[in-house]
């Protein structure tokens, strides 16, 4: 029984991390017709494995190795966005025990592509790791202004913040929005990212964290706890 | 006149640099779409194009990079997708005159085929009717630039090609990965791109963006492995932005970049021209190294 659990739990992480979300996904081809993330979690809650061993052990263990890849120059967008749908499909069925209080999100984190800037590839990317490192991510969408920033944190204090661009013309909007937070709630944690962003400019306008890669985004916020 | 034949008269030809930039600094918004300015600031549009003929370029884009009906609906011109396309032929048409060719520029959806945002008959009406309008304004020939996915590029191509005879030429953007490769974003590599642009039948590959004219060499040198003939285009970043007075620059002058042209041809590079950071005068520099043989 035990010996079964464990071996579905690393089935079920490496369906995460090969993006295979049910027995319909076509991908990876190595494993057309097999069972995906979606059985096998049905089957582990059916086993009444705790739904946070589920989370923890499987899914976010799936995502951290997808997300490592990616950083390393060994894995791309698609991967992650397979990745991210096969995480998202089998939260799905932990979602009753989030809301019952059974399972805690490590915190919540607010993103959002900033004012004047419609590109939301690299927000969804980061997204889809913070949210499969454990965190409630609320998405702001694109071009979203200082005040709409503003609004989502009065609305939830606690959380930390994730600002994207990929245009060096609209990078700078990051700073008004980083000033404003600031002023308003001086130890908000403010994380920025896209393209054109650098250290450096992180320095400049204030912001806590800069990086190119979203699992060093979740390690940052995992490391805050 | 066509892009092959005018490299068989020509050799080495020189395309144009930056457009986005140019019309930030004549006063575009950051929330403002820069294709409405086809309709609104053709004037303006103008001054941009005929900079680049004055500069001595062979080539020029017309201002339709985010032309495509799914990047100008959020600005509420989905409608206006052939007015816009058409208006930016005509403008680079009228600064080109007879002698300098015009490149009808399409830009990515920024929507992923694979998720499921856009299905591939709708993403091929809307390159059709943006390609439509280049073509009907003028254009000699469609590039497809800074594609990053094979599917949609190959989409792209599709409609271009069941609208309009006019040659098809398409350039990947790539960047050097953690572990010391060249990719999309999307993972293809520069080699992967040849075999994929050559099956589906375009006249002219390469590279633009996401890369200084250094990068540029290795990745030509790439493309030239695995293909010794087709012509490849080259749109270079003058360099990689860093960060100047608070603002993010591109810092490779017009001499910096241009001293690397004779290296970018060595290595197999038919078209050289700039991408994000290049004005006239960069242009200006290149056409001068690349006609001194």
């Amino acid at each position: 029984m035990s010996m079964q659990k464990e071996e579905l739990i690393k089935q079920l992480s490496l369906c995460i991390e090969k993006g295979k979300a049910d027995r319909a996904t076509p991908t990876p081809p190595e494993m057309k017709d097999q069972v995906g993330a979606v059985e096998i979690t049905a089957q582990l809650l059916e086993m009444e494995v705790s739904p946070e061993e589920i989370l923890n052990d499987a899914l976010i263990a799936g995502m951290k190795r997808i997300g490592d890849l990616y950083g390393q120059g060994k894995a791309f967008v698609p991967h992650l966005l397979l990745s991210a749908r096969a995480m998202n499909a089998a939260i799905t069925l932990l979602k009753p025990f989030f809301e019952a209080g059974a399972v805690e999100r490590k915190g919540t984190f607010i993103i959002g592509t900033v004012k004047g800037d419609l590109h939301d590839i690299g927000k969804n990317l980061v997204k889809a790791i913070v949210e499969g490192s454990g965190w409630q991510v609320i998405d702001l969408g694109t071009d979203v202004s200082t005040d709409g920033f503003l609004k989502a944190i009065e609305e939830h204090p606690e959380a930390h913040v994730g600002l994207s661009a990929l245009l060096t013309t609209t990078m700078v909007n990051m700073e008004e929005i980083v000033k404003a937070i600031r002023v308003n709630y001086p130890d908000k944690r403010i994380l920025i990212g896209g393209a054109p962003v650098t250290q450096e400019y992180c320095d400049r306008i204030g912001a806590d964290f800069f990086t190119l890669f979203p699992q060093e985004a979740a390690e940052y916020l995992n490391s805050l706890i | 006149m066509s892009v092959l034949s005018k490299i068989k008269e020509q050799g080495i030809l020189v395309s144009d640099g930056a457009w986005g930039t140019f019309i930030h600094k004549k006063g575009l918004k950051s929330d403002e779409c820069p294709e409405s300015w086809n309709l609104t600031r053709p004037d303006d549009i103008y001054d941009v194009a005929r900079s680049y003929v004055d500069a001595g370029a062979d080539m020029i884009l017309t201002n339709s990079f985010g032309g495509s009906p799914f990047k100008l609906a959020p600005y509420g011109l989905a409608d206006k997708t052939y007015e816009v396309n058409k208006a930016a032929a005509e403008i680079s048409r009228r600064a080109a005159g007879k002698d300098v060719l015009v490149l009808g520029s399409v830009g990515p959806t920024g929507k992923i085929l694979m998720m499921g945002e856009v299905s591939e008959e709708e993403m091929m009406q809307g390159f059709a009717e943006q390609i439509r309008g280049l073509a009907d304004g003028g254009a000699d020939a469609i590039l497809m630039e800074t594609m990053s996915d094979p599917d949609e590029a190959r989409v792209a191509i599709r409609a271009a090609k069941s609208v309009t005879d006019i040659e098809v030429m398409c350039t990947f953007t790539f960047s050097l990965t953690p572990a010391g490769e060249y990719r999309t974003m999307m993972g293809t590599s520069p080699a992967e791109t040849v075999e994929l642009l050559k099956n589906e039948g375009v006249q002219v590959i390469g590279a633009n963006c996401g890369n200084g004219t250094a990068g540029m060499i290795e990745i030509v040198k790439e493309i030239r492995s695995v293909d010794k003939d087709i012509p490849v285009l080259v749109h270079a970043n003058a360099g990689l932005p860093i960060l100047k007075d608070g603002e993010s620059v591109f810092p490779e002058s017009p001499d910096e970049m241009s001293v690397q042209v004779a290296d970018l041809v060595r290595a197999g590079a038919n078209i050289v021209g700039g991408c994000c950071g290049t004005t006239p005068e960069h242009i200006s520099c290149i056409a001068r190294e690349v006609r001194r043989k």
